[in-house]
């Protein structure tokens, strides 16, 4: 860790505190609420599967994800438990138990809370642009995680989160695109 | 003489032994059945099944406490490790996703045979683009992704099915991955022991696992400290093996304590080591005839009977002690006849008595109250005999003990004060007594017995609540309300389990149970599952089928390849049996709901309350049963059962002792002749009785049967005195009221003695018994001294 800072500080200074610039500014929002569009691309499937709905988050460690389309879904993520619950069906999930899941929801989550720590502690991360027009890549550090996920890249404006996307091993992804919400 | 002497000690020599190698091979019964119906009606051979086997049994719930919440999800985590290898237990589960690559393969291996949502429908194109639709859709969820990669083996989401068909049951939170309770101050996890509930030797040892398992996680630093953690245990098994080790312990010190006490007693009183070893011959033979016989009648003694064998110190160190004081007056008195002549009759009167009162035991349901009758009743009989037989052919020439007439003349004078105070006054002060009784006994008339069988639970309070407060976090794990349903074998009762669950849904969906559990949901029934092979659709019409289902989906009908071939596979292969769980965790969940007795299987089908720890209306699950024509099913309310159970035991032995106590008025009228005698022998009995339990109601003390048997225990030791006052006043040699008094008063410290040992017990069955007859008996005493007629004008001159 001491290594990865010593790098990141001696070589890129700039970038260095202009993540945790940016990191402050989501840290200081209490709330957020934005609609997303999601796309799936799949090898199994011919063309993508498109979701959409919305995402609210409130600091520090809340995340719902309601799905709206094509079929209605909420997804609430609070204190390491992952609830999923559709038409009559509800799911707990403790995010321990299933390091698989873990990185689909807690790189969108700590990093709209941004908590650094808990980024790292399942990420290696890369920031690149500015405060003005970020990106930041998360690589997971863990064997288990890495089963399932690749890479994920965070595109942001300030405080504000662009575009998720999420790469799987086996060359599926998923991408996210947020814009502010209208929905009532 | 000699012959008949020779003769005596010959046939009792004979007897101790026959007693002693009947007892050295005795059963004995450690586990709860003592307190379980001997000839169970099926409803309560089923609540014995449940209370002695049923699932709850053989749960143990742990708890980790203290401590930091990463050191205890830690320590959870390392000792289900460790007890999972272990097979003394069936099941370990803290709430991590072990559940491994084994189930996973049996599920999805199987998916087609167990999966509820296989019908022939879900294999036409319409259902099969329904169930594609829906699986694709799944996929843009972080859980549906989970199956991505089975879906071109399983199209149709069927492992999904299985997993949420299984996960239906309510689960406790997790933090740090193990199971927390709800204020998240404690690591949970439930352990499930292979053995059954009532073999307490391996319950013993499987929580004796469980704590080195938890010693060696907590003494392993190398993941961090677990300064402070500490581990607790609850459940129906931890209670039964700590209630065992606290009857054993408390039987034990208290049988030492009280001999020690007796002992020293009958040392101060006789000054002599011969007649201490004299006086306690009747109590060891009665003790060893009573097992004995209890042994031979019943097969096997329970430890309960020898922990009350305590009981009969009480009245068999009596007999020596008569015999020993008052024989000693005969030859003071160089009277022309033996102490078997003059004091025999009274003693056996007294004996006879009290196997009146012991009688009224033996016709209960209870087996430990039969037991418990005949050890007493036998124990008396044999130790009265020894009394009167043995004791004279062993008593050496020149016996001699220590003089008790000035102790008895002082007993005496004082008795004389207090007798000063007028007949008219004592009748008063009585009436007065039994006014107050009837008063106090008749205000608490609805809250006087206990009629809970949790009365006799040497579980504290504490601990009960505790044990609640686990359950209720680890998500309703009590099973107290049962649908069984039985069979002649496996596949009938899963069969009639199926339909009982279909009526059972229908109650859950309206909100009058929160939920269910049956075997059938691990293993489906034969037909069932036969339904489900029959319904799947042959090779070419499912890939027909499937071409018209991809219609507009993005999917390609060249990658379902492996679903066809798994469908065609399944439709060839053999039904899921019950040996095809063996090695999956599912095995436990089936085996703990399938009782198989003899030729009779039962399923069980708990129920779960729709509000946690809320009552269930048992009514309505009885008609929904009715309703589905499922006849057979029975419905069981374990407390209430039980708890009817025992408050029949109890009413049925207040009968018996009434009856007991009116065969004992008949003896007495009998051996008495006169009313007006056997009304002064029992007037003093009865105010003992009344005043012990009004007492015990004005100390909010609530009775249970065990303050019943002492009860009778007042009448037995208490008659002994009465009929010697009686006797005092009657007989034409009454001997000296000094000396009556010296052993009377020394007989009744020997049992205050043994029973107010008891009352400092931890075990409430003991406690019971000895708050009642330590002060009855002490009262027994002193109603009886101060009622009985002043000794007769013969009595006087000796």
């Amino acid at each position: 860790m001491g290594a990865l800072c010593g790098t990141v500080a001696s070589s890129a200074p700039p970038l260095f505190s202009d993540l945790n610039e940016v990191m402050g500014l989501l840290a200081m929002r209490q709330h957020g609420r934005v609609e997303f569009i999601e796309q799936h691309f799949l090898k199994v499937l011919n063309h993508p599967v498109e979701s959409s709905g919305e995402l609210r988050y409130d600091a520090p460690d809340r995340l719902e994800k309601r799905t709206i389309k094509p079929r209605a879904e909420t997804l609430v993520l609070t204190g390491g438990v992952l609830t999923v619950e559709r038409a009559h069906n509800k799911r707990v999930m403790d995010l321990h138990a299933y390091p698989q899941v873990q990185p689909f929801v807690e790189s969108i989550r700590a990093t709209l809370a941004g908590d650094r720590s808990a980024l790292e502690r399942l990420f290696h991360l890369e920031f690149t642009g500015s405060v003005a027009r970020w990106t930041l890549t998360l690589i997971p550090v863990e064997s288990k995680v890495k089963q399932s996920v690749a890479q994920v890249r965070i595109d942001g404006v300030r405080d504000q989160l662009l575009k998720v996307e999420i790469r799987q091993p086996d060359g599926d992804r998923s991408l996210m695109t947020l814009r502010p919400s209208t929905l009532p | 003489m000699m012959v008949r002497r020779a003769r005596v000690l010959i046939l009792w020599a004979g007897c101790i032994a026959f007693a002693a190698f009947i007892v050295a091979r005795a059963h004995y019964i450690t586990d709860l059945s003592a307190f379980l119906p001997a000839n169970p009606t099926p409803v309560q051979q089923l609540l014995v099944d449940q209370l002695r086997d049923g699932p709850a049994t053989r749960l143990i719930l742990i708890a980790l406490e203290q401590g930091d919440a990463a050191a205890r999800a830690r320590l959870s985590a390392a000792m289900a490790g460790q007890l999972r290898k272990d097979p003394r237990f069936s099941s370990v589960n803290n709430g991590e996703a072990v559940a491994g690559q084994r189930d996973r393969e049996f599920l999805f291996q199987h998916r087609y045979l167990l999966s509820e949502a296989v019908t022939a429908e879900r294999f036409s194109a319409s259902g099969l683009n329904a169930a594609m639709k829906e699986t694709i859709d799944n996929l843009s969820s972080p859980a549906g992704l989970l199956f991505k990669t089975l879906l071109p083996r399983d199209p149709t989401g069927e492992l999904l099915n299985i997993v949420d068909q299984l996960a239906r049951a309510p689960s406790p939170q997790s933090r740090d991955g193990v199971w927390v309770s709800a204020d998240a101050t404690r690591a949970l996890a439930v352990a499930q022991t292979a053995a059954s509930g009532s073999d307490s030797d391996a319950q013993s040892e499987a929580i004796a696992a469980i704590r080195t398992a938890f010693a060696t996680a907590a003494g392993d630093s190398r993941q961090g400290p677990n300064k402070g953690v500490q581990l607790r245990l609850s459940g129906p098994a931890v209670f039964a093996v700590a209630a065992r080790a606290k009857i054993e312990r408390a039987a034990v010190r208290l049988a030492i304590a009280s001999s020690i006490l007796v002992v020293a007693l009958l040392l101060i009183v006789y000054r002599s080591l011969p007649a201490l070893g004299l006086g306690l011959l009747p109590v060891t033979t009665g003790a060893l005839v009573g097992v004995a016989s209890v042994a031979l009648g019943f097969g096997a003694v329970h430890g309960i009977t020898l922990g009350f064998g305590i009981t009969l110190i009480g009245e068999s160190v009596d007999y020596s002690i008569y015999f020993f004081i008052q024989s000693r007056h005969v030859r003071n008195a160089a009277a022309d006849r033996s102490w078997q002549q003059l004091w025999w009759p009274t003693v056996r009167l007294g004996m006879l008595a009290s196997v009146c009162g012991f009688a009224s035991l033996l016709p209960s349901g209870f087996p430990g109250l039969k037991q418990l009758g005949l050890y007493s009743i036998s124990g008396l009989i044999a130790a009265a005999l020894v009394t009167r037989f043995v004791l004279p052919a062993l008593l050496p020439g020149d016996f001699a003990i220590r003089d008790v007439t000035p102790f008895g003349a002082r007993v005496a004078a004082r008795l004389q004060g207090v007798r000063r105070i007028g007949r008219a006054a004592i009748v008063l002060w009585s009436v007065a007594l039994v006014m107050l009784a009837i008063v106090v006994l008749y205000h608490d008339r609805a809250t006087l017995w206990n009629r809970e069988l949790s009365a006799l639970s040497p579980v504290s309070i504490e601990e009960q609540n505790y044990d609640a407060k686990l359950r209720a976090d680890l998500g309703a794990a009590d099973v107290r309300d049962l649908v069984i349903v039985s069979g002649p074998d496996q596949e009938s009762i899963l069969r009639s389990a199926e339909r009982a669950a279909h009526a059972l849904q229908g109650l859950v969906d309206d909100k009058t149970i929160g939920g269910f559990e049956s075997p059938a949901n691990y293993l489906p029934s034969m037909a069932t599952q036969e339904i489900r092979r029959s319904s799947l659709a042959s090779a070419s019409e499912l890939s027909a089928n499937l071409k018209q289902a991809l219609d507009g989906l993005p999917l390609r009908a060249d990658r379902l390849q492996p679903f066809l071939e798994d469908i065609e596979a399944t439709r060839h292969a053999a039904l899921v049996t019950s040996r095809d769980l063996t090695g999956t965790s599912l095995n436990a969940g089936f085996d703990a709901l399938v009782l198989h007795r003899r030729d009779q299987w039962s399923a069980l089908l708990p129920l779960r309350s729709a509000a946690a720890g809320g009552p269930i209306d048992m009514a309505r699950v009885v008609a929904a049963l009715k309703d589905a024509k499922l006849e057979g099913a029975q419905v069981l309310d374990l407390k209430q059962e039980s708890d009817a159970l025992y408050a029949g035991y109890l009413s049925e032995a207040i009968r018996f002792s009434l009856a007991g106590f009116l065969a004992l008025t008949v003896l007495l009228l009998i051996a008495l002749r006169s009313p007006l005698r056997v009304a002064r022998v029992l007037a003093p009995l009865v105010l003992a009785v009344l005043t012990v339990a009004t007492g015990l109601a004005i100390a909010g003390v609530q009775l249970t049967i065990l303050h019943l048997v002492g009860m009778l225990l007042i009448v037995a030791v208490g008659s002994n005195y009465a009929l010697f006052f009686d006797r005092q006043a009657h007989a034409e040699d009454g001997g000296s009221e000094a000396l009556t008094l010296a052993s009377l008063v020394i007989a009744n410290a020997s049992t205050v003695i043994g029973f107010g040992l008891l009352s400092f017990s931890q075990v409430p069955v003991l406690v019971a018994l000895g708050t009642t007859v330590a002060p009855g008996a002490f009262l027994a005493l002193l109603f009886a001294a101060i009622g009985a007629p002043a000794a007769n004008a013969h009595a006087q001159h000796s």
